[in-house]
């Protein structure tokens, strides 16, 4: 079932169309609190695309033998074992960062789009499928997370890229962009108000982008002749 | 002899939007006037250009949504909306923090929400909060009144003080604690003794130089605007009252505790500017008039909470803001009696059985 074309469909839907953040706007809680800088945000962008993953392909595993009563709290417990292992992973390998993000890591069991795509897709979906759209969904989730964490260290610190050795280690020590000279720092942007400001006027970007590509391609169909048209209403109609 | 045959509403003068508005930017005068004799002429310049940084955002945006742009020019709300920000900000604030500040009262709060009429927060005042939360240095740096300055020193100048908000040049010591703020460090010390020992006190008649004089200033535009029935009495006479109330609870008698008494919450800060400017603003604030007054005296409960046990020592902008999600909610339990029913209808009745 799964041909090349639906993979195409699967991209696009997690990563434009139904964006978990942007369209379908869950794991609004996380998108907005830990957003503060581009590090927080790619670091519990990763995390949640990992889980998402790795709960799909378990899901989409024992798809047949749960039974619909059970189903969900069965999904809830292989995403927290998931959740479980990537806390652990953190705190080995980024222990810093686990530290930052500290009860947000956590919460990525109740995360709804993960659930979301548990129940909406790989319960119904083959395994490869299932896999490919954790991965879309979630790569789709870490790059609004990103770009929202990008304007809000951009507006709020005037720097880009600050403390990425947290994530990437000690090469990373040097990759701080000072964009502006004795920037004052917007603290509003930095504070949770900031993170619905951003949010929102991504949200509206990716509308009125859709509405002109809509309007291009509307506008490439044949144009309708004006001009009134007889209905025949009797007879055979061939 | 043919009378002219007419239908109600039988209104005599047709006010319109842009009448009202310019009445209101009037009655800010004396207190514009008190603030620029006490402070300098920062106030005026801040009230200038933020009245037209926030008619250019207001122009620009009916633009990009492709509204007729004269047509809301001309009603002099986004002038209000900068003057009463200008009023608001502390004198000299640098250019940018003006611009900040139109920027978020106009396109956040007003425009995005669907403009004139459909704002559920009272535009200054979101720009006054993001501000205060963004930038506390600029925000915080009120000059000294006229009676407290040093011996030869001047009163700072409109070119210095143009040159402090446009290129940054800095401005020898112009600032000081305002009332509030000695209030607020208060260590330990009886209030009388404050009144003596701090300058902003005892060169003041009842609440801090000049403050006193601003906020009667602000008293005086709103009782203009009362007698030319521009708003009605009831929200901001219950905010004062309440403020008041408050404040006599809680002043013991000047013991180092102290909040400080009515009078001085009455005349400092913000608290008249709020009282007839802010808490009377006819799209954000309650609609009936007993739903006013609630939301009149809540704003007043809240300013002395904020004030006496906040971190920030004023509390207006905070206050009016929670209000303002709260308004709807007011409005749905204080619905008025409709004409020709003997009860007034509850918000939480449900249809009949």
């Amino acid at each position: 079932m799964s041909t090349q074309v639906e993979f195409n469909t699967i991209a696009k839907n997690g990563l434009w169309n139904n964006n978990p953040a942007l369209v379908q706007l869950l794991g609004l809680c996380p998108l907005l609190a830990v957003t503060g800088s581009v590090v927080n945000a790619l670091g519990l962008g990763l995390a949640t695309m990992l889980v998402m993953v790795g709960s799909n392909i378990s899901v989409s595993l024992i798809r047949n033998a749960v039974s619909d009563a059970v189903r969900l709290p069965a999904f809830v417990m292989i995403i927290a074992s998931f959740t479980t292992c990537t806390e652990l992973m953190m705190k080995a390998f980024t222990f810093e960062l686990y530290q930052i993000l500290g009860i947000f890591i956590p919460l990525i069991v109740t995360n709804c789009s993960i659930l979301g795509r548990a129940d909406a897709f790989a319960s119904k979906n083959g395994v490869a499928a299932s896999a490919w759209d954790g991965l879309m969904m979630g790569t789709g989730f870490a790059f609004v997370l990103v770009a929202v964490g990008m304007i809000r260290e951009i507006l709020g610190t005037g720097q880009l890229f600050a403390d990425m050795h947290l994530l990437f280690g000690p090469i990373a020590q040097n990759w701080t962009l000072e964009l502006f000279q004795d920037y004052p720092g917007f603290l509003v942007a930095v504070l949770p108000p900031g993170a619905f400001f951003a949010t929102g006027f991504l949200i509206a970007i990716k509308n009125l982008i859709d509405a002109q590509v809509k309007k291009r391609e509307d506008a490439k169909k044949e144009a309708v002749v004006k001009g009134s048209k007889r209905v025949r209403t009797t007879g055979v109609i061939t | 002899m043919a009378f002219m045959q007419m239908t109600s509403p039988h209104a005599h003068r047709p006010g319109n939007t842009g009448h009202v508005m310019k009445l209101v930017i009037l009655a800010t005068l004396p207190g514009l006037i008190t603030l620029s004799y006490f402070f300098g002429p920062g106030t005026l310049i801040n009230v200038f250009t933020a009245g037209i940084m926030a008619m250019a955002c207001e122009a620009l945006v009916l633009k990009l949504r492709q509204r007729p742009v004269m047509f809301y020019i001309n009603d002099y709300s986004a002038l209000v909306t900068g003057v009463l920000l200008g009023l608001a900000l502390p004198p000299y604030t640098p250019w940018w923090v003006i611009a900040v500040g139109c920027v978020s009262a106009i396109v956040l709060a007003k425009q995005l929400y669907g403009g004139m009429g459909y704002n559920p927060f009272n535009p200054a005042m979101v720009g006054y909060v993001i501000l205060l939360i963004s930038f506390p240095v600029e925000m915080t740096q009120w000059a000294m009144p006229r009676t407290l300055l040093a011996e030869g020193q001047a009163l700072t100048g409109p070119i210095d003080g143009l040159a402090k908000m446009w290129f940054a040049t800095p401005l020898d010591a112009y600032t000081g604690a305002t009332p509030l703020d000695v209030f607020k460090q208060n260590n330990s010390q009886l209030v009388q003794h404050l009144y003596d020992t701090q300058a902003v006190f005892s060169t003041g008649r009842w609440a801090g130089a000049g403050w006193e004089w601003a906020n009667i200033g602000f008293l005086m535009g709103g009782c203009f605007l009362l007698y030319k029935k521009v708003f009605t009495w009831h929200a901001p006479v219950s905010m004062l009252i309440s403020l008041s109330l408050m404040a006599a609870m809680f002043n013991d008698g000047g013991s180092s505790n102290s909040g400080g008494s009515p009078l001085f919450h009455l005349l400092s800060g913000a608290t008249m500017l709020g009282a007839f400017f802010i808490v009377t603003d006819p799209v954000s604030s309650a609609t009936s008039n007993k739903g006013r007054m609630i939301y009149g005296a809540a704003i007043g409960i809240l300013i002395y909470l904020i004030r006496t046990w906040g971190n920030y020592p004023d509390a207006v902008a905070f206050a009016v803001l929670l209000l303002n999600f709260a308004a709807p909610f007011i409005d749905y339990y204080t619905l008025p009696r409709t004409y020709g029913h003997n009860k007034a209808r509850r918000g939480t009745e449900k249809e009949a059985e």
